[in-house]
């Protein structure tokens, strides 16, 4: 189980980013956070991933607080972020240097057929398209056979196609080991296709806004009417958690320019 | 099916490919394009010569200088000046980039380094490096030691920029993946550091080599019984443009070289560089 404890991050130039966030998620779930820009969403993972300290509340998985890299827990960053000077079995074997070269290179085979790049194996990572390389690092993330894997908007430079298959790789190799998933996203049918809970976050100070879950049978139809419902009420949840304060402010506005004239 | 997605989606995206902009030429025809101009130039003053047009004596025709060129070779004399000069260029080149290394690594690596060690060096680099030329002979006298000094000073600071430049711009992107893999701090260096300054490292050394060569010949001009260098100065003062003129074409061919060397040895490990065109 992994647990977020009263999570705030306060930035040295005083950007409020967290506040206050508090979250269980089960093993094996998987768990969406969806919130417009500047929701501390990015924030989140990057202090779940040990990358960056909060300033106070703690992070634990099954009871040990973490506060820097963890061997059990991974990430996927938005961009691949793939090492230039490796080939693709190089970064995907990246983090296994511990382990003797025949199991690494078993496993990073494995990992490379799991997202269907066994025959680019001795490539450049240069040589791929962006999807590839966004498969290449999932495989490396998930090579290691991490508890908890963190994804970050993985998909949110790639086309609508592209992304699609890329969620089948992503279930296919989840249902390998199970591990628990946040990803972040701000694509509501990405968080549906995906999750078994939709977490709505708000900005300004970043926050949870909602959380709905979201029970759907697997493999999803992403044209079935559940569906359909399930990604209008994120949607609804989504629009009522960007608009809410604004109206708020803008009523606040409203009435000093009244007063003026 | 999900299968099916895959392969369609990934043959639409697929093969980046080496990057195109290399024009696709005939080989044969790209060399000739850049021989063209020097060779009708050549070919021209020496139809002018010949021809009585002009007197080519303080500019002697190219048949004039290949004839000196072949007569030193032959003799062995170039031999022997071009091994000096080499000599002197591979020394001060190997004490200037080694210390350029250790120092730019030092500096661009550590921050407390770089606040101690930064603005002498800057301090320093800011001295035309010919202005130590006194100094190094009051120092070193007259012999090797002041000219490889001298070769060493002024192939040290385009290197020390470099290393120390590329460590300081090494993309904290990347420097995070080797967090997230828990690297220690030699692991973070030797597995991300290293290889990522690898490209501008190798770009610094080669400025740094052809810095060396403009140094000997400043340190062959102070004093030298031998070198690329003193024959220049032996051609001006005995009024030998032919010589002079060879040894320039030697110099040339000498700097030509040894920059290839230093790109061809390093090849090998700058072969998954994403570049846009093939390097000069």
């Amino acid at each position: 189980m992994l647990s977020l404890e009263r999570l705030s991050k306060t930035y040295a130039d005083g950007t409020r980013a967290l506040s206050d966030l508090s979250l269980k998620v089960r093993e094996s779930e998987i768990v969406a956070l969806i919130g417009g820009s500047g929701c501390g969403k990015t924030t989140l993972l990057r202090l779940i991933a040990g990358l960056d300290r909060a300033t106070s509340g703690a992070v634990r998985l099954d009871g040990e607080t973490l506060t820097e890299p963890h061997p059990a827990v991974g990430i996927v960053f938005q961009e691949p972020r793939l090492l230039p000077w490796l080939t693709v079995a190089d970064n995907v074997g990246f983090g296994l240097s511990d382990l003797p070269s025949s199991e690494r290179r078993a496993r990073v085979t494995h990992a490379l057929e799991m997202v269907g790049l066994a025959e680019h194996a001795g490539r450049w990572p240069r040589e791929l398209s962006g999807g590839q390389q966004q498969r290449v690092a999932i495989a490396r993330a998930f090579v290691t056979a991490p508890k908890v894997l963190l994804l970050d908007e993985p998909f949110s430079a790639l086309d609508a196609f592209t992304r699609a298959s890329l969620h089948e790789h992503l279930l296919a190799l989840w249902e390998e080991s199970r591990p628990t998933v946040l990803i972040v996203t701000h694509d509501v049918h990405e968080g549906v296709a995906l999750a078994d809970r939709a977490v709505v976050m708000q900005p300004k100070p970043g926050r949870i806004y909602d959380e709905l879950p979201l029970h759907l049978a697997r493999p999803r139809d992403k044209t079935s009417p559940a569906f359909e419902a399930a990604a209008r009420r994120v949607l609804t949840a989504l629009d009522r958690s960007l608009h809410e304060p604004r109206q708020a402010a803008q009523e606040r506005d409203r009435e000093p320019a009244g007063l003026w004239w | 099916m999900a299968e099916a997605v895959a392969r369609t989606g990934a043959q639409t995206k697929d093969r980046a490919g080496p990057a195109p902009g290399a024009t696709s030429w005939v080989p044969g025809t790209r060399w000739a394009l850049g021989l063209l101009l020097p060779l009708s130039l050549a070919l021209l003053w020496e139809v002018a010569v010949r021809s009585g047009l002009a007197e080519g004596r303080l500019m002697p025709p190219p048949s004039r200088i290949a004839a000196t060129l072949y007569a030193l070779t032959v003799s062995g004399e170039l031999w022997t000046h071009a091994f000096a000069t080499l000599w002197r260029v591979a020394v001060g080149f190997a004490l200037g980039a080694a210390g350029g290394i250790v120092l730019g690594a030092f500096s661009g690596a550590v921050e407390a380094g770089r606040r101690l060690l930064d603005p002498t060096l800057q301090a320093l680099r800011a001295i035309p490096s010919i202005a130590w030329v006194p100094l190094f002979i009051l120092w070193f006298g007259i012999f090797e030691a002041s000219k490889v000094a001298l070769i060493a000073v002024g192939t040290f600071f385009p290197v020390y920029l470099g290393v120390a430049g590329a460590i300081l711009s090494v993309d904290r992107k990347l420097v995070e993946v080797g967090r997230v893999f828990r690297l220690s701090r030699f692991g973070l260096a030797r597995r991300i550091l290293l290889p990522a300054v690898l490209p501008s490292t190798l770009v610094a050394l080669r400025s740094g080599l052809g810095l060396g060569f403009m140094f000997v010949v400043a340190a062959e001009f102070m004093g030298a019984s031998e070198g690329l260098g003193y024959l220049l100065v032996d051609g001006q003062q005995l009024g030998k443009p032919d010589q002079i003129l060879a040894a320039i074409i030697a110099f040339a061919l000498l700097g030509k070289a040894a920059d290839s060397v230093l790109v061809l040895v390093t090849r090998p490990l700058l072969r998954w560089q994403d570049v846009a065109r093939e390097r000069l």
